[in-house]
């Protein structure tokens, strides 16, 4: 068996090391050796965004990136995203506008959305629904979350910037 | 998924050597959008993954006066997020927005698009229709091969053991001219092409005759194909319907498509022909502008 290696990374702000095999992927690891279960897996193959995390800024795919991969990386998972003493507005609107169901691919919308936001805070509909397309959900329907991502830009909007 | 070696080499000598090395088992990592999962299926089953990502030359993306280098593993986010590459290179920016969803993009890289090999790969006719060529390192050295010489089959291409892709070349933009590439599948976004197809025009002074176009065609073949004589019947022709329309007519002789579950072979051929024209008009609506 190949080798096991030191990798360390960022995650959610905190310096992470864990040992992994080059065959893991990064969700693997996530979720079965750093207990992150957020990330969920639902098809294994880059088609349904339910693995998505953030790899330095950017929204990736986590089945679809080796977990040695990452040395070095900064990563964001959906277990950052809430405040101590709260939700984040993306989170607060899709409890709001009903955007979920069973919630298995809730994680991974709210960090594309999260992705979205930062890159375009007055998004369209149009937008919304281009980029969300690598994020799939079987039970909901997209109209609810769509809304929900319209009014997460609205919340955040209307907010005064974190300092 | 199964066992292998993961080795991230700095340089291109290096990785040559691993690559070499290794006679046919290595096989390099770009984005993985592709390799990942052809090795979670057992399609491929390398012993080492060479990722290629902490290579210099792999990561170039630079628009100069003397054309585009675009390293093989940068990943189509920074393409179309550059507007001088999308106003210049503007079919490839346009391949680079329909890869995958934004995750794939955030990742997948053109170089890797191309190394796949797929008939049906989205940025490959843009990089035949530009006129790109591709910069390989292997045992014996550098040499350069025209894209539309790199594949050779379905999942086949020119690379030898030891072999691999550093970058791309695109030649400078001329003055009126302007490319596009568009594909026909049938929902809105992360789907295969039914028919892909690229062209890239130059047009005189007066933005009203062709000086010369380069057109490619994607998932009508065993290989995204050159259409050679499309582009020779546009130049030195006026800018009108009828010549649209007779290289539309050549692009369909030159489509070798088959019958599978995206579409049948006479489907395929229609499609060919309006994109063809489509892909055509928008090119010189971009070179007028
Ligand atoms: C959900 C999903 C949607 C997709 N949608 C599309 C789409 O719309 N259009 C499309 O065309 N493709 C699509 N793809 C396929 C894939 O994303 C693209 O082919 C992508 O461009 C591959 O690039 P990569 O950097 O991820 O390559 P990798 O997966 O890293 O590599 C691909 C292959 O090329 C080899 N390779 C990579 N780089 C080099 C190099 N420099 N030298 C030699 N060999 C090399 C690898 O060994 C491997 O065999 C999709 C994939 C997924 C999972
Ligand atoms: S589990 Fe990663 S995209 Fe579906
Ligand atoms: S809420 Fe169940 S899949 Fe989206």
């Amino acid at each position: 068996m190949a080798k096991r290696r030191v990798v360390t990374t960022t995650i959610n702000g905190r310096q992470t090391e864990f040992l992994c095999e080059p065959r893991q992927t990064l969700l693997e690891v996530l979720r079965d050796t750093l207990d992150l279960t957020g990330a969920k897996e639902g098809c294994a193959n880059g088609n349904c965004g339910a693995c998505t995390v953030l790899m330095n800024g950017r929204p990736v795919d986590s089945c679809l990136v080796l977990g040695v991969e990452t040395e070095g990386a900064v990563l964001e998972t959906i277990e950052g995203v809430a405040p101590v003493d709260g939700l984040d507005p993306i989170q607060q609107a899709f409890l709001e506008n009903a955007a979920l169901q069973c919630g298995i691919c809730t994680p991974g919308f709210i960090m594309s959305c999260k992705s979205l936001l930062a890159e375009n805070s007055d998004p369209t509909e149009n937008d919304i629904r281009f980029y969300l397309a690598g994020n799939l959900c079987r039970c909901t329907g997209y109209d609810k979350i769509v809304r929900a991502v319209l009014d997460a830009a609205k919340k955040r909007n209307a907010e005064p910037a974190p300092a | 998924m199964r066992d292998f070696e993961y080795e991230a080499p700095a340089s291109v000598a290096e990785a040559v050597k691993i690559l070499s090395r290794h006679n046919g088992s290595a096989r390099p990592l770009a984005g993985g959008t592709d390799l990942i999962d052809q090795i979670r299926t057992g399609r491929h089953a390398p012993q080492v993954v060479v990722d290629i990502k902490k290579i210099p030359e792999l990561s170039v993306l630079e628009l100069t006066a003397g054309g585009l280098r675009l390293g093989a593993a940068v990943p189509c986010y920074r393409m179309y997020g550059d507007p001088r590459i999308s106003a210049a290179y503007a079919a490839l920016a346009d391949s680079a927005r329909i890869i995958g969803g934004i995750q794939i993009q955030s990742r997948a890289s053109v170089g890797g698009n191309l190394c796949n090999s797929g008939p049906a790969a989205d940025s490959t006719p843009s990089l035949i229709a530009l006129g790109a060529v591709a910069v390989i390192a292997g045992p014996a050295g550098q040499r350069e091969v025209a894209v539309e010489n790199f594949c050779t089959g379905p999942g086949k291409n020119v690379l030898a053991p030891g072999e691999f892709l550093v970058e791309l070349k695109l030649p400078p933009r001329l003055p009126h001219s302007g490319s596009h590439y568009r594909r026909f599948i049938p929902r809105n976004e992360m789907d295969i092409a039914v028919v892909g197809v690229a062209a890239s025009v130059v047009l005189d002074g007066s933005g009203e005759k062709f000086v010369s176009a380069r057109v490619a065609l994607g998932a009508v073949g065993p290989t995204p194909l050159f259409a050679n004589e499309v582009g020779k019947l546009l130049a030195g022709q006026p800018v009108n319907e009828q010549t649209i329309a007779k290289a539309a007519d050549a692009a369909r002789a030159i489509a070798r498509p088959i019958d599978d579950m995206r579409g049948t072979k006479e489907f395929r051929l229609h499609v060919t022909g309006v994109l063809t024209r489509r892909v055509i008009e928008e090119s010189v609506q971009r070179a007028r502008s």
